[in-house]
């Protein structure tokens, strides 16, 4: 990553399916990777269930994005965050999450999970440290 | 200063179009830069020429046009989003196989690397959406 | 950093998902439905009190009038600015986040 390189939060409060947002968001996250940003991910009320393993959309003939989510790790998206009360308040805990990792250059190329469960003070620390927060 | 605009509803359905339009004018008045204005999801709907409003109505996509050639405004229409919804221009409509282009006049069809670029290059990135 | 909220508390809790994760000292700018927010006598009034002591809350004058909401009708504390103000204060933030 250069100096130059800027702090990007992406921002996702909607869930998969019922809207766009959520797969036209992570179209961006992943166009995103290729310009060598500081880029993260969060995940803050409906957008947890966007995390939400075992989506099969076979019957409902619309597209599975959820495998996308794994690939973020190959892409350097390393960083997603997810907001411990908006997963407690929808009846979901971590084991109910897919399992995201990426491969850490750094350590000798170990498995290391992407996702973190974070509370609200640090959810509000990361913001703050942020150049540019986009919403979806 | 440098903003950067992004829209992602529609004109009409959401007011988030409105809101872009007055805040982009607000910004120029007060002599801010407006490094682009990019239309993303159902936002890409602003950039359709066929758009034809009751005359008692604002025409978003024409104010837009209009804006753009006052202060010489790039908009772009992401192209992935564009396709989705039928926003097509001459190229695209021939790469596609269609009959006819739509995009309005002062918008363009791009990439998604426009709207990071944008993120980029702006002091600040307003987002208007639903 | 600046917090923009559109959305009716009464339809959607855009509101109470920012005023939980926005730092204290905030700027918080309700705009279209999010004027809906403000009215004093509503269910919402006690919870943006409590805000108008932790951050400064603004509503977006031109979006209050579009909705027949008069001035006096808005809860004590919250200030009322045009798109020139919205402006001012995205610009004299260091970032901004809309809460859609």
């Amino acid at each position: 990553m250069g100096n130059g390189a800027k702090k990007f939060m992406y921002v996702n409060r909607r869930a998969p399916y019922g809207t766009i947002y959520a797969l036209e968001g992570l179209e961006v996250v992943l166009i995103g990777a290729a310009f060598d940003q500081d880029v993260s991910m969060a995940f803050v009320d409906d957008g947890v269930f966007q995390l939400k393993k075992g989506q099969d959309t076979g019957e409902s003939n619309m597209k599975n994005f959820s495998p996308t989510y794994h690939a973020l790790g190959d892409y350097e998206v390393t960083k997603l965050y997810v907001d411990r009360e908006s997963l407690g308040e929808r009846g979901l805990s971590q084991d109910d999450l897919m399992e995201l990792t990426y491969e850490d250059e750094d350590d000798d190329y170990k498995e290391k999970p992407s996702i973190r469960i974070v509370d609200r003070k640090e959810l509000m620390k990361l913001m703050e440290e942020q150049d540019v927060i986009l919403n979806f | 200063m440098k903003f950067g605009i992004l829209v992602n509803e529609g004109p009409y359905q959401h007011q988030a179009a409105d809101t872009a339009l007055n805040f982009t004018k607000a910004a120029l008045q007060k002599g801010h830069e407006i490094e682009r204005v990019f239309f993303y999801h159902d936002g890409v709907n602003n950039g359709t020429r066929l758009t034809t409003p009751p005359q008692d109505d604002r025409n978003i996509v024409k104010l837009w046009g209009e804006l753009a050639k006052e202060h010489d405004l790039d908009l772009v229409v992401c192209v992935a989003a564009a396709q989705r919804r039928g926003i097509v221009d001459q190229d695209e409509a021939k790469r596609h196989g269609k009959n006819a282009d739509n995009i309005a006049d002062g918008f363009r069809i791009s990439g998604l690397g426009q709207l990071i670029e944008m993120g980029i290059k702006s002091d600040r990135l307003m987002v208007f959406g639903d | 950093m600046l917090h923009t909220i559109n959305k009716s508390p009464f339809e959607k809790n855009s509101l109470g998902t920012c005023l939980r994760l926005a730092k204290p000292g905030s700027d918080i700018l309700l705009i279209e439905d999010g004027v809906y927010s403000v009215i004093k006598g509503s269910a919402m009034e006690s919870k943006v009190r409590e805000a108008t002591k932790e951050h400064t809350v603004y509503a977006l004058g031109p979006d209050l009038k579009a909705r027949g909401i008069e001035e006096n009708r808005l809860i004590e504390g919250v200030k009322v600015v045009g798109y020139d103000g919205f402006v001012e204060l995205a610009a004299d933030n260091d970032r901004v986040q809309s809460w859609l």
